[in-house]
């Protein structure tokens, strides 16, 4: 493609990308290098149906002035970042002077909001990624060599589960896996535990979690790799064939290869998904198990307390996490790219 | 003859007074609260008025839109109805106007304690109050000879003996969903044993105290009698456990006694037997484990006196002593308004303001500490913490959000 013609067909992406991906980002980063102004507090008298009394309450007037004098707040640079509710400096310094060892270490922080939730997050991610990578090929190579009349079925059931909303998909499995539901019941009677509850422990919460996060998954991997199958070279399978090679000889030599680019096409998708999980944990009432970055930004901003710089700064975080984790990847991607050029 | 017709034209006039006096506006009114019966019925009160265009977007996410809606200016909502834990934000950002004037002049059926004043200025007008207390099984009581709990102790106690007899495997039931309403019962317990959020008027938190870890041991305690998934169980799903007989006594929303058992699907059994109680005290203690909440209606700041001044004529037509009248929406609520007589529903939330139960504070920090206690509590429950630790990372969330939103 000629760079003129290239120029005029990114045009609307990039402007796009610009007002609203570049603009909102640097404003939030703005955003959590300020926090608003102290308030002035006074004393004052609030009656109410139940009577009267003395309370605190904020002297407007007073904080008028600062707030129009500075609208953005006070500057603080990266306190909020180092406060206790994010990378909580002074806390993790305190634990690693008083802990033996890395295991006591780690079990001391993730007391901590923000490693908390990093924990369950780095699972999910690690856990998900690689078991959805793994059964959407399977389930692709099944669909692909069964009879063609039963295919549109067999294909349209596979992608039910991505379909389903997430947030209602996790509140129907959330009372299926009540300990009154079918299927909490079923596993009560199955291990003959009559306690048994995967909603109270959270070990069981994180592994209903992961399973839900698969479940949920599985269709995208599934769609893509059936699609690259439809690609594949007939002759050298036919070759492989005649040279005496068996099924799982010609996946591992041919298709996997084959397929490489849409894998890796995946795994930065689904990465970038896993890492922000956030709708199964509202459904499933877990939050007094496994929390995330994701979900401790909604709960900073809903409710009535509306913490915008402490939102910003987990979304921040974010970024810069995703970031990480995608690193590698994309340094495959782009060694792959010079190395043809 | 003559007499008669002056009847007639007497009786027409004020027919047609009256219709002129019931409720014409002219300017818009746009109405923004929470969705429970009660309050669905100020928001048609307020949609009856004639003269301009009333909307109203009653959702339970109220308080997630009601601030930003009412920064812009003009304010796009021109009434948010909060509670004396919702007003705070409103309050916080100045976004409410004081209602001296519109009061003299358009509200002469308000009751004075419906006025919400803050330091002498009216900011709200209330119509109802709120307040949980004791919901329980009088057949499965009476079947064991236990008294009707009046203290957590006894309410322990009772929940001993009714799985001993194996009638009801978990008895106790409690909205204990990790978040607001975990932490709404921390506060109910904290309160009841004479604890108090925060050191005299300042912002410094004060829960790692005695009545702190006291009042964990009592959840505690409590919770080894709930369904295993309490941390879950918000208070629908409580009622919900409540209406399928699995929960024989729980502290439970006044605002919600009314219609617990009215659901399809209920048995008679659980219907027949459930009755209401006061709140309970605890340790000892005389204030009640609970507190006192009343819902009303707020006045936006950033619109033009006239659209103010239709919203207060809206509003206080919709929450007019007539409305009274019809049963049902006698039923929905306790109401503040003027001519109320109490419905057997209410009998516990006005056992609770008898017993001179604590109001939740209007604290402008209030919200935050509530968070905080959400956040943190639930590995206490969980059994993965020690009281003291909960406690203390409760102060130190509190301390680092306070900071934050400059308050320390």
């Amino acid at each position: 493609m000629k760079h003129r013609t290239f120029f005029w067909f990114i045009l609307p992406t990039f402007l796009a990308m610009f007002f609203f991906i570049t603009l909102p980002i640097i404003s939030v980063v703005v955003q959590s290098f300020h926090t608003p102004h102290e308030n002035i507090l006074i004393t004052v008298e609030n009656c109410d149906p139940f009577g009267c009394k003395k309370v605190t309450s904020i002297d407007h007037e007073a904080t008028k002035e600062l707030k129009n004098e500075k609208p953005l707040g006070k500057f603080v640079g990266l306190d909020i970042y180092f406060d206790r509710g994010h990378l909580a400096l002074e806390q993790v310094k305190q634990h690693w002077n008083n802990s033996e060892n890395l295991l006591s270490f780690l079990s001391l922080i993730s007391d901590l909001p923000f490693y908390k939730a990093i924990f369950f997050t780095l699972t999910f991610t690690f856990t998900v990624t690689p078991i959805m990578l793994f059964l959407g090929l399977l389930i692709a190579l099944g669909v692909n060599a069964i009879n063609r009349k039963l295919k549109g079925l067999i294909i349209f059931f596979s992608l039910l589960p991505m379909i389903v909303t997430p947030l209602i998909g996790s509140i129907i499995l959330f009372w299926m896996i009540d300990s009154r539901g079918i299927v909490g019941n079923f596993l009560q009677i199955t291990f003959e535990d009559p306690n048994l509850s995967l909603k109270a422990s959270t070990s069981l919460t994180w592994v209903t979690l992961i399973v839900y996060g698969v479940w949920h998954a599985i269709p995208f991997s599934f769609i893509v790799f059936y699609a690259g199958l439809q690609t594949l070279p007939k002759d050298q399978i036919e070759s492989a064939q005649i040279d005496g090679a068996n099924t799982f000889q010609q996946t591992i030599h041919i298709i996997i290869p084959h397929i490489m680019p849409l894998i890796t096409f995946v795994t930065l998708m689904q990465l970038m998904d896993n890492f922000r999980v956030f709708e199964p944990i509202i459904g499933f009432n877990a939050e007094a198990h496994a929390t995330s970055l994701s979900w401790i930004i909604f709960n900073d901003l809903g409710g009535e307390t509306r913490q915008l710089s402490a939102a910003a700064t987990s979304s921040i975080l974010t970024i810069i996490g995703i970031i990480i984790l995608l690193l590698p990847v994309l340094i495959k991607t782009w060694r792959e790219f010079d190395f043809k050029k | 003859m003559k007499l008669l017709l002056i009847k007639v034209f007497s009786i027409l006039f004020f027919l047609a007074s009256s219709s002129a006096f019931a409720c014409s506006i002219s300017a818009r009114v746009s109405i923004v609260g929470n969705e429970f019966p009660a309050i669905q019925t100020v928001g048609a009160g307020a949609k009856e008025c004639k003269g301009a265009k009333v909307t109203a977007n009653l959702t339970a996410d109220h308080q997630k839109i009601n601030v930003a809606g009412m920064s812009s200016k003009p304010a796009e909502y021109t009434s948010a109805i909060v509670a004396n834990t919702s007003i705070v934000a409103l309050l916080n950002n100045d976004l409410i106007r004081p209602l001296d004037d519109l009061v003299n002049k358009h509200g002469k059926g308000l009751k004075k304690n419906q006025l919400i004043t803050i330091d002498g200025k009216i900011m709200a007008v209330a119509f109802m109050a709120n307040a949980q207390h004791l919901v329980y099984r009088k057949d499965i009581l009476k079947k064991l000879n236990i008294d009707v709990p009046k203290t957590y102790e006894e309410m322990l106690a009772a929940a001993k003996k009714i799985r001993a007899a194996g009638l009801v495997k978990n008895p106790v039931g409690g909205a204990y969903k990790a978040g607001w309403n975990l932490a709404q019962e921390f506060n109910n317990m904290f309160i009841g044993y004479g604890g108090s959020h925060f050191k005299g008027n300042s912002a410094e938190p004060n829960v790692n105290s005695d009545a702190g870890v006291k009042a964990l041991k009592m959840m505690k305690s409590l919770s080894e009698y709930m369904n295993p998934d309490f941390l879950t169980h918000d208070s629908n799903a409580t009622n919900a456990e409540f209406r399928a007989g699995n929960v024989a006594i729980m502290n439970m929303w006044g605002s919600r006694a009314a219609t617990l058992v009215d659901a399809d699907g209920v048995s008679m059994e659980v219907k027949n037997g459930m009755d209401i109680a006061g709140p309970m005290t605890v340790g000892g203690g005389k204030t009640p484990a609970s507190t006192l909440f009343w819902d009303g209606w707020t006045v936006a700041k950033k619109i033009s006196d006239e659209e103010a001044e239709a919203t207060f004529i809206a509003m206080t037509n919709a929450i007019r002593p007539s409305i009274l009248d019809n049963e049902d929406i006698r039923k929905q609520a306790v109401w503040l308004i003027e001519g109320y007589k109490p419905t057997d529903a209410a009998r516990g939330v006005f056992a609770a303001a008898k017993m001179n139960t604590t109001p939740y504070p209007m604290l402008p920090y209030a919200g935050l500490m509530h968070s905080a206690i959400g956040k943190e509590i639930a590995d206490f429950m969980q059994g993965k913490e020690t009281a003291d630790k909960t406690l203390s990372d409760i102060e130190d969330a509190y301390r680092a959000s306070a900071k934050e939103k400059g308050f320390l």
